[in-house]
Order: structure tokens, then C-alpha cells, then sequence
């Protein structure tokens, strides 16, 4: 093997780090995680997460702070190459979530006269929790003869109320969300994909994120969007189990088997109108979301975690939370029990033209059938949110994630394009 | 040895043919062993034989069509083995090339673009199979016949078109501007290599050095494409662009490159197609960009395909995707064609420079493996 020479990227402090991270290391800070304030990242964020398992990591992997997020346009016709890339995307995801540079050489390793088949910039840089998590688009689905192979809840999402979608920055072919406590980690994983797959594939959109918008472990406090509110109170955690086989994984009989142990990803850009929102009344922002800005409690109660009272008047006769709030909007007993497990991310690209901060969520859900999710909670959302007045939905994507590869002998594209 | 002969016979006759033929009775005969009559016009290239012994074939190209035409002779992977530019209308020229026993493809392009009216050669008999530094060298040989003639080609465009801006004459000028310039982008890498003569003939507005004049051909593109075209004051500039293009010229020729050398500039032009010409800067007045794009691509070509001998022996996958790339690269480049030109930088859509790009980078990637595969030893 050639694992020798690869693993020096970051040889001393990647294998120092996974010791004591790998798998058990969320929970076995977990309480500490959950008596401080802004969860800092311990020492275990440097380390790396495993990349092979019955789900792919990335999903309800505890939340890393930073995102790239990139999709893909599919420009060959050609299925064996698109296979081909699809493995060697594997082998260098697999090198690099686990601190190794992209290329068996590395990055500074070659000779002088190629170009190094690693970038160079995450060189002495720890694996950061580097997740890669790969999804199909539906549109992938009209070609390499794999029309058959679609699952039904793989469609182009429907129409908004006040959608104002720019295509240029939707769909697309294949995604990769790229997660790690680093964004040059990150950003070095896109950047390799990328190369690795030119002449396959064109880089239709990114986007990048900051400070993670969901917890997805009970070890992980919830953290604030850039509404100033805590988001994601209520999401679906690592820890439960039933929850996940519920809501969030496919299983058996779901639909095609390659798709089994799989979840769905929906991408939502959400530009939120910062400015307008900063000259709302305190009041004005917790009635429109539902809870206390301060602790994140639903209006009438008293802790975040308190369970949500959605019957409950005012001395007036007027419901506590609103008609309107998003959290009742949103709340899976207002949408047949739809659940779903949140992953989103803030980003601020800069400016507009107007001086105003380009800014707001970029929304990534997981789940077990966005017929059941996504689709009916933003259908409610679109038409009632009395948060719609600060946000605008700018661009839209699915993907069907397949399950976790087995290992060394399987790759992202195996269970959809083998047998 | 053997090989060395070779390559000077080759260099030194392939551009030297100059009306031996005789224009009434071109593709008439053509005994074995004799000049092989080619009759040209703008529809048809009938090469009187379609086989040749082993060793120098002389090939007598008649023009009896409208449109100035070439004739090549490629081996496998469209490697020029030899070529005649700039035939005019009512010419003939010689072609003296060295082919080795193998399969070819003849081919005139009227009018000077496109891949040609084809017909396939075939060379029998003996020939030894290259020793690994003989390849080298003969990759080596074999680019500099191509600088040759495109450094042949360069001057004469050159003097027409600073003729034309002397005469005053702006159609002409503007008509010439992007041919003159195909043959300098062809071989751009190489005439980096000689310091500042680069910037002087090629240089662009805001890269002109303090206390340097801003000369060379942008200017007179600035010239020539203004709202209100002025080219009366542009006699010295397009003297000092002759002067320099003549002393380029000359150094090109005597210039030995390396192997390496190859394989880099043939990474380098599509760097220049990646950032210069996609993004439309390169001729900002003209927007006569495709003519640069897909001279550059042609001389990527070129360097490649000199050296495919070498790289055919040292990693045969790595020429078949380079094989593809290019094509994808020509059938998406294809699409802009309009008459014997392109279309102008302006009127491409943000998809299609997008298509294009997409194809420079699915090119450019491997290519940039070559220079290593031509380096191990």
C-alpha cells in the first residue's frame, strides 16, 4: 500500500488526535459539551472521523463548525469514466478525511517536474472531523441508463409561495458536503474533488458556511443563526435511534435497494434580510419565531427544552404562540408528524450592491422521504411563516445520499451503478 | 546517426519548396520515386499516390483554387511530420518530408482552417525503431520544423498587416490582425522565452512599464477598433512591431528546446487560453479572442504531438485521454465557427465560455502530467 508516503501530511498530530477521537469521542465529552455556554471545540475536533460505515459520515456526525458545499455538473457521456471518478473521488476522500493529503504521492513529495497530486494548503493541518458526504440529483437519474434506478422520492421539489430561485445556483448532478472544524480542511477537500474530476464533472455552484445553525448530538449546544436565535431546538439527534429509523434513514422497502441505509439531503439558500430584521422589535422577532430570544424557550415556558405548549392562550384568549411563529409552522404535530434531521449552515458572501451583508442560512436537511419532510413542513412555512417578510428562498437542490461504503472494496458510486 | 540526418534534411527542406512545380500539369503523373503531384482547390486534394517507400518523399503542391491554401502530411495523433503554408491561388510549392515506414494522412486546408480534406498515406519498408533518446531528439526535431514554419508564416503575415496599417488601409489591417496573430499564438511559449520582445509585440495596455510606450499589436488593435478608428500615427509603432517580430523570428529559429521545454509550453498555451482568452482580455478592442484560443490549442497540439513517439513508449492511457480532450476540446471550440473565422468574444453567452472552460480544464489536467512522464528516465 501506499500509505507509507501518504501519511505525511499530517502525520504526528493526525494520529495523535484520531486516538482519542474516532467514534467514541462525541459522547464521551458529552457532558462536558452540555455544561458549556458555546461549546468550544475540544481537543477532539482535530481529530478524525471514520469514513467508512452502514451510513455515510456527514449526516449525524455531531455538527462541525465549518461547510463547503459544492455540486456538480455531470459533462461526460461516458458512464465508465463518471464510475472511474466516482472511485477515485472514494480513494482520496478516504485519504483525506483521515488527515492524508488527496494523491498516494502528496504534496510536496514528487518529483519536480510534475505538478503534486495533492494542493498543498491543509499540509500540517489535523483532519479537522473532515466529513465528505456524497448525494445524486434527480437529473443525474436521465442518463448512464439509470432512469430505472430513481428512487420516486428523487424529484425536483415542487414550487414555493415566494420562491425567487436563481437556477444558476441549483440542482445539480452530484454534491459533495464537505464538513470539518477547519474551513481550510474543507476547502482542501473540495478543491481536490474538483481537480480529481475534471473532464468528468463541472463545478455548477458552491457555497461555503460558517458556525453550524443545528446541533446533531445531544453533546452539542444549540447554537444561534444569524437571526440572533437559537436554531434547532428541536432536531433529531444522533442519539435517537428510533427518531433516525424513522425519520431520517431509508429502509428496506422504501424504494430501490441501493438506497437503503441512505437518507435524503435537501439544500435550501436562504438570504435573510439582516438589515429589516435588526430594526424589528424584540417582541416583534420572538413572536414571529415562536421563542424567547434570550434561551430559546418556547413563548409561555421557561427552558429551551421544554416541551412546546401550542394550545396555550394568553389571559386575552389569544394563543402564546402565535398562529404565525414559525415554530408552530414548523412543528412536526402541525405536519403529520414530519421530522427531519437539520445540518444548515450561516454564510455571509460578502456584500449586495446596496451595501447590505449578502447573508443568512444555507439550509441542508436529512431525511428518510422529503414527500413526508421537507415538502409539506416548507409548504406550510411558504404560505403562513410570518417569518417570510425576512427571508428569501434563492436557490433550491436535492439529492438521494446513498448509504456508507463497506470499505477499501467499495466506492460512492457503487451501490447505484454496480449490479 | 542515422536519425540526425534525418532531422536537419526535414528542417531545412520542409518550408524551402517555392514554385518548382509546374502549375499547367499538376496531379497528371507521378512515377514511384518521383515528386508525388497534389492538386488543391477549394473543395478537393488529389494526391496522385497514396504510398511512398520508406525515406524522403517530395510532395508538389498545386493551388488551383480561390482561397490560399496548406498542405500537411500527419502521423498518428495529427503529428506534423511536414507542412506548406500560405500556398496563394495559382502557386505551387514542394514539400520534401522524411516519413519513416507507417500510416499518414495528407491534407490541404483551403482557406487555411479546419482539419483539411483528408486521404490516407501509407509509407512501407524498413525503418529501426527509435532508441529512447533518439525519440527524444527527434520530438525535439520535429517541434522545431513546426516553430519553423510558423515563424515563416508570422513574418509574412506581420509585414501585410503593418503594411496595411502604413497604407492606412483599417479594413485590411482589422481583416489581418487575427490571422497575423494566429501564427504568434501558436508558438507564444517559445517567443516567451526571449525577455522583453514578449511584452513589446504582444503586451497589453496596463502592463506597458512605466516609461515604455504602449506598442506593439494592442495598440494598433486600439487603434483600429476605436469608436473612430485612427491608425495615421501608427506608422512607427507598426515599424518597431515588424523590427521586433523580425528579431523573434530569427532567434525562434536558432532556439534548441529541450523535451521539457515542449511539454511545458504546450501546458503553458492553454494556461493563456484558461486566463487570457476565455476571459476575453487578450483582445479586449477586437474581441477577436477564438483566433488566439484556438491557435493556442493548435499549438498545444503541436508540441504534443511531437513529442507522441516518447509518450506513446512511456504512458500509451495518458496520450489516449489526451486524444480525446483535444477532440473535445476542437468539437466544443466548433460551435464559433463563423465563415473562415470566429465568432467575436462578445457574442458568446456566459454558458457557452462556461462549455469552453470546461473543456480547457479537462485537457489542461492531464496535460500537466506530461512534462513528468517525458522527464523520467
Amino acid at each position: 500500500m501506499t500509505d507509507e508516503q501518504g501519511v505525511s501530511r499530517r502525520r504526528a498530530i493526525a494520529l495523535a488526535g484520531a486516538g482519542v477521537a474516532g467514534v467514541t469521542g462525541a459522547v464521551a465529552v458529552g457532558g462536558a459539551f452540555l455544561a458549556k455556554r458555546d461549546d468550544t471545540p475540544g481537543p477532539d475536533a482535530r481529530g478524525a472521523i471514520p469514513f467508512d460505515g452502514v451510513h455515510q459520515a456527514g449526516i449525524t456526525t455531531a455538527a462541525q463548525d465549518r461547510l463547503h458545499f459544492v455540486a456538480f455538473d455531470v459533462i461526460t457521456k461516458d458512464r465508465e469514466r463518471l464510475v472511474q471518478m466516482l472511485a477515485d473521488w472514494t480513494a482520496a476522500a478516504r485519504r483525506m478525511t483521515s488527515g492524508q493529503d488527496a494523491g498516494p504521492i502528496g504534496a510536496m513529495n514528487g518529483i519536480a517536474e510534475a505538478p503534486p497530486d495533492d494542493t498543498g494548503e491543509a499540509t500540517g493541518l489535523p483532519p479537522s472531523q473532515l466529513t465528505l458526504t456524497v448525494g445524486f440529483g434527480p437529473s443525474l437519474f436521465t442518463r448512464f441508463g439509470l432512469a430505472k434506478r430513481r428512487p420516486e422520492a428523487l424529484a425536483d421539489l415542487p414550487a414555493f409561495t415566494g420562491d425567487a430561485l436563481d437556477p444558476a445556483i441549483s440542482g445539480g448532478d452530484l454534491a459533495v458536503q464537505a464538513c470539518a472544524n477547519d474551513p481550510q480542511v474543507a476547502v482542501h477537500a473540495i478543491r481536490n474533488l474538483a481537480r480529481i474530476g475534471f473532464g468528468v464533472v463541472s463545478v455548477r455552484w458552491s457555497q461555503l458556511g460558517f458556525g453550524r445553525t443545528s446541533s446533531t448530538s445531544t453533546s452539542q449546544a444549540t447554537p444561534r443563526n444569524l437571526f440572533g436565535f437559537k436554531d434547532g431546538t428541536k432536531n433529531i439527534k444522533a442519539e435517537e435511534a428510533g427518531l433516525l429509523r424513522d425519520h431520517v434513514w431509508v429502509q428496506d422497502g422504501d424504494g430501490p435497494a441501493w438506497m437503503t441505509g441512505g437518507s435524503y439531503l435537501v439544500a435550501r439558500k436562504i438570504r435573510m434580510l439582516i438589515e429589516t430584521w435588526d430594526r424589528s422589535s424584540l417582541a416583534e422577532q420572538e413572536m414571529i419565531v415562536g421563542r424567547h430570544k434570550s434561551n430559546g424557550a418556547p413563548l409561555g415556558m421557561a427552558r429551551e427544552f421544554d416541551e412546546i405548549d401550542l394550545t396555550a392562550v394568553d389571559d386575552q384568549g389569544e394563543p402564546l404562540v402565535a398562529e404565525t411563529a414559525h415554530v408552530r409552522l414548523a412543528h412536526h404535530s402541525t405536519n403529520n408528524g414530519a421530522r427531519m434531521l437539520r445540518r444548515g449552515y450561516n454564510f455571509v458572501d460578502g456584500s449586495d450592491g446596496l451595501g447590505r451583508l449578502n447573508a443568512g442560512l444555507f439550509f441542508i436537511a436529512y431525511q428518510r422521504d422529503p414527500r413526508k419532510s421537507f415538502i409539506p413542513v416548507q409548504r406550510s412555512l411558504a404560505r403562513m411563516d410570518e417569518m417570510n417578510e425576512y427571508l428569501r428562498h434563492v436557490a433550491s437542490a436535492i439529492f438521494a445520499c446513498p448509504p456508507g461504503p463497506a470499505g477499501a472494496g467499495e466506492h460512492w458510486g457503487s451501490r447505484l451503478f454496480d449490479a | 546517426m542515422r536519425r540526425l540526418i534525418v532531422i536537419t534534411a526535414a528542417g531545412a527542406l520542409a518550408l524551402a519548396g517555392c514554385g518548382s512545380g509546374d502549375p499547367d500539369t499538376p496531379a497528371a503523373g507521378g512515377e514511384k520515386g518521383g515528386p508525388i503531384p497534389v492538386a488543391a482547390d477549394d473543395s478537393a486534394c488529389k494526391v496522385a499516390r497514396a504510398e511512398a517507400d520508406a525515406g524522403t518523399s517530395v510532395f508538389s503542391v498545386t493551388n488551383k483554387g480561390q482561397k490560399v491554401t496548406e498542405f500537411y502530411v500527419y502521423a498518428p495523433g495529427d503529428r506534423v511530420m511536414g507542412e506548406v503554408e500560405n500556398i496563394a491561388p495559382g502557386l505551387s510549392r514542394e514539400l520534401h518530408v522524411e516519413l519513416p515506414a507507417g500510416s499518414y494522412e495528407t491534407a490541404c486546408k483551403p482557406g487555411m482552417i479546419g482539419k483539411g480534406i483528408r486521404a490516407a498515406f501509407t509509407v512501407s519498408g524498413s525503418s529501426a525503431p527509435l532508441t529512447d533518446d533518439a525519440a527524444l531528439a527527434a520530438a525535439t526535431g520535429s517541434y522545431s520544423r513546426y516553430v519553423k514554419s510558423q515563424t515563416d508564416a508570422l513574418l509574412v503575415k506581420t509585414e501585410e498587416f503593418v503594411t496595411a496599417v502604413k497604407a492606412g488601409d483599417v479594413a485590411k489591417a482589422k481583416t489581418l490582425f487575427p490571422i497575423a496573430r494566429t501564427y504568434w499564438e501558436r508558438i507564444e511559449p517559445v517567443a516567451e522565452i526571449f525577455g522583453d520582445l514578449d511584452p513589446r509585440i504582444d503586451g497589453r495596455e496596463e502592463v506597458t512599464e512605466e516609461g515604455m510606450t504602449f506598442g506593439g499589436f494592442h495598440r494598433i488593435e486600439k487603434d483600429l477598433w476605436a469608436a473612430k478608428p485612427d491608425i495615421s500615427k501608427d506608422g512607427p509603432i507598426a515599424d518597431q512591431l515588424l523590427t521586433d517580430v523580425k528579431e523573434i523570428v530569427a532567434k525562434a529559429q536558432a532556439e534548441k528546446l529541450s523535451p521539457l521545454q515542449l511539454a511545458n509550453g504546450a501546458k503553458g498555451l492553454l494556461d493563456e487560453v484558461a486566463t487570457g482568452k476565455i476571459t476575453g482580455e487578450e483582445d479586449r478592442y477586437s474581441h477577436t479572442d477564438l483566433w488566439d484560443f484556438n491557435a493556442n490549442v493548435e499549438g498545444s497540439k503541436a508540441a504534443i504531438a511531437a513529442l507522441r513517439p516518447v509518450l506513446e513508449e512511456r504512458d500509451a492511457a495518458l496520450v489516449k485521454t489526451l486524444d480525446t480532450e483535444f477532440a473535445n476540446v476542437d468539437t466544443a471550440l466548433a460551435k464559433h465557427r463563423a465563415g473562415d473565422g470566429w465568432k467575436l468574444h462578445d457574442q458568446l453567452s456566459q454558458a457557452d465560455l462556461k462549455d469552453l472552460s470546461d473543456a480547457i480544464n479537462a485537457l489542461a489536467e492531464p496535460i500537466s502530467k506530461v512534462a513528468a512522464v517525458v522527464s523520467k528516465k
